[in-house]
């Protein structure tokens, strides 16, 4: 094996019931790359990315970390191995506190009185504090419930927790969906920020604009099955988008309005 | 913990004149207005409190949306009017609480454990079954097989938890409502505490055999008569007799005998599980799993061993309940525990849980119990016919839900 992947997916199969979420896809990521996963939605991108994050098991197939084969029992195991991911529906509980979801399931403990091991409480508050502030997102009083926040203001925490625990592999599903410009720029400065530390990412985006400035290597699902990876060097930004979900359309309209161009 | 915040935009005033949309690095926190938060209090271990988009919240409405104010506030107010009504009858001389207290204590018992797993977003319909069905599997083999009494409490106490740990398993597995399975249980327990006992001994009522009184072979076992049976501070009660501060028997020890051991493990469940659910990582799983159990999983929370724990955790309350109830009555009887499991989810409901899980306290719901307890036995001490408790449970819990409702609305848009 010559190229140096992190992770593998080799004719990985997922059925629901009836419903083949997956045929056969091969995906493979290479250390320190950030890998766009491009198609229409339905097209498994989530179910895809869900089974490298140890929520789903493949049926068919086989998944390598570090190129050993792992089976991942449930999600826990991928966080242990420093594989953190931001679900298209951010896994947040709104009635807990912006501290409690930050550290849901990987909870700071410190002993008390020597013996019990309790929830470090103001080491997580100021933590995430600290990682929102650094997304541009100020919240004084991480006690607060996240049901308060608005939609950018979770898909941000959620963001942020996956970067803190994402030590080797960052998974990003659609994250800039609930995003105003300014925040995207943020995520594509935080995705470009975790590639310059070595960090190997996997981003899901419906935006050609987003995916091409910062992606290295594009991967195409349609209906269940890869149509192909393409390196950076090998596809121009229109072919990107032609991959994407609607893009022949969005070309079809660009003509049709004359002298726009994207 | 606060209030809930107004309606954006009316705290906009004074931010107007700020100067805003200043370019910034990246990294810097930012005042864009569509991410700042809407209301966020002023204390902060962090950032300096500068923001002008936050209102300072008092500690008062702090304490207002707090999971149990409606019971605090519900044990005041049912409090005054006991006060008032029955004051100068003897409910509130150190016999009468100790009274009413008991009675407060077992349903406690069970509380704490239905509002961890109502907490952790499930049910269990199964407790006033399991109640009956503890204490036949202590009674028949401490007076039928021979066994002794620590012996058969631990064989009770495996059992129970055996039987949670297969209705959370069902649950989990199935995915069905924990209501549903629940349910099935609530008969099957029932049934067979009826049939095996009537298959065993020819009785549903147990608290003798060959002249020997499971009474007797409770107090005769040094470990179960010093955990479950008899009070404690007994001395203390003496001396307060002696005193003349509470009323005193012909022999001069207290009418009041001392504190019950039954309200210590009530004490002490409550304290226990409030600290669990408050202070540690359990505790945030507990919220988690009770909140999103999808979120939950996906974030790596063990959620099957977190439900499956929190079943084992109420079974085991229902077993303690009965335990303590046959070393207080000398006797077990297959159809104890009637409607325990309602009461219990009533008094969870008044102490702030919500039904969909996910929030709530364990001490609300202690207070829940405590209201129980006042209202059930206060009524004796008043002219009020006793049929009127069940027309106040109705109400009260109606009334909590009402309030909960209301409150998790707020808290959707507040804090806690
Ligand atoms: N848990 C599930 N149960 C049943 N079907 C599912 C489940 N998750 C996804 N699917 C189906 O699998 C297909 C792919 O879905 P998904 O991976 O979410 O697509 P994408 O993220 O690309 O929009 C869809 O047809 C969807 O309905
Ligand atoms: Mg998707």
């Amino acid at each position: 094996m010559d190229i140096d992947y992190i992770l593998q997916l080799e004719d990985i199969s997922k059925y629901f019931g009836s419903v083949i979420a997956l045929n056969g896809v091969t995906l493979r990521l290479k250390r320190g790359e950030v890998h766009c996963l491009l198609g229409d939605n339905g097209a498994g991108k989530s179910t895809l990315i869900k089974t490298l994050a140890g929520v789903h098991l493949p049926d068919k197939g086989e998944y390598l970390v570090d190129g050993r084969p792992v089976r991942f029992q449930s999600p826990r195991e991928a966080l242990d191995l420093g594989i953190a991911t931001v679900y298209q529906d951010l896994a947040l509980v709104p009635l807990m506190s912006v501290a409690r979801n930050f550290f849901m399931g990987r909870e700071p403990r410190r002993k008390l009185l020597g013996s019990f091991h309790v929830m470090d409480h103001e080491l997580a508050a100021g933590t995430a504090i600290e990682k929102l502030a650094e997304m541009g997102i100020k919240v004084r009083d991480a006690s607060q419930v996240v049901g308060t926040m608005s939609g950018g203001e979770r898909q941000c925490l959620a963001i942020a927790r996956a970067i803190h625990f994402g030590a080797r592999v960052l998974i990003l599903d659609e994250p800039t969906a609930a995003l105003g410009v300014k925040q995207s720029v943020n995520v594509l400065k935080l995705i470009n920020r975790a590639r310059a530390k070595g960090i190997s990412v996997i981003f899901i985006t419906h935006n050609v604009n987003y995916a091409y400035p910062v992606g290295d290597t594009f991967t195409l699902l349609n209906r269940g099955k890869s149509l192909g990876t393409f390196a950076k060097s090998a596809v121009a930004k229109d072919e990107v988008l032609d991959m994407m979900a609607g893009g022949a359309e969005m070309k079809e309209l660009m003509a049709d309005l004359e002298g726009v161009s994207i | 913990m606060s209030a809930a915040g107004p309606p954006r935009g009316t705290n906009l005033a004074p931010r107007e004149t700020a100067p805003r949309r200043k370019p910034h690095a990246w990294g810097e926190p930012t005042n864009d207005p569509h991410i700042s938060n809407p209301a966020a209090s002023a204390e902060s271990p962090v950032v300096p409190p500068t923001d002008e988009r936050v209102r300072d919240i008092g500690a008062l409405r702090r304490f207002l949306s707090r999971p149990e104010f409606g019971s605090i506030s519900g044990a005041v107010l049912v409090f005054i009017v006991f006060l008032l009504a029955a004051g100068d009858s003897g409910m509130f001389s150190a016999e009468g609480i100790v009274n009413w207290a008991t009675v407060a204590a077992f349903l406690g018992i069970i509380s704490v454990g239905a509002a961890l797993l109502m907490i952790g977003g499930e049910f269990d319909l199964s407790i006033g079954s399991m109640i009956g069905f503890a204490g036949m599997m202590l009674a028949i083999p401490a007076l039928y097989w021979g066994w002794p009494v620590w012996v058969a409490c631990l064989f009770t106490f495996a059992l129970c938890a055996a039987l949670g740990a297969v209705n959370g398993y069902l649950v989990i597995r199935t995915g069905l409502p924990s209501f549903i399975v629940t349910l099935a249980f609530y008969f099957i327990l029932r049934g067979l505490s009826l049939a095996l006992s009537t298959m065993l001994t020819g009785k549903t009522i147990l608290s003798n055999y060959e002249g020997v009184s499971l009474r007797d072979l409770v107090n005769g076992d040094y470990l179960s008569s010093t955990l479950f049976s008899g009070h404690v501070l007994t001395g203390v009660f003496n001396a307060m007799a002696g005193w003349g501060w509470i009323a005193a028997r012909d022999g001069g020890e207290a009418l009041a005998v001392g504190i019950p051991k039954v309200i210590v493990w009530w004490l002490l469940l409550t304290v226990i599980g409030g600290f669990v659910l408050a202070r540690t990582r359990q505790g945030n799983w507990i919220l988690a799993v009770g909140g999103d159990a999808t979120a939950a999983k996906n974030t790596g929370v063990p959620v099957a061993r977190v439900k499956i724990s929190l079943f084992i955790v109420t079974a085991l309350c229902a077993a303690l309940f009965a335990v303590l109830q046959v070393a207080d009555a000398g006797s077990a009887a297959a159809d104890r525990g009637l409607q325990k499991e309602f009461e219990a989810i009533i008094a969870a409901v008044i102490g702030g849980c919500l039904l969909s899980g996910g929030y709530g306290s364990v001490v609300g719901a202690s207070i829940g119990a405590l209201i129980f307890g006042m209202v059930q036995i206060g009524i004796g001490y008043t002219s009020i016919d006793n049929n009127w408790y069940r027309v106040f449970l109705g109400a009260m819990l109606l009334a909590a839900v009402l309030f909960n409702t209301y409150i998790r609305k707020r808290v959707a848009l507040g804090r806690r």
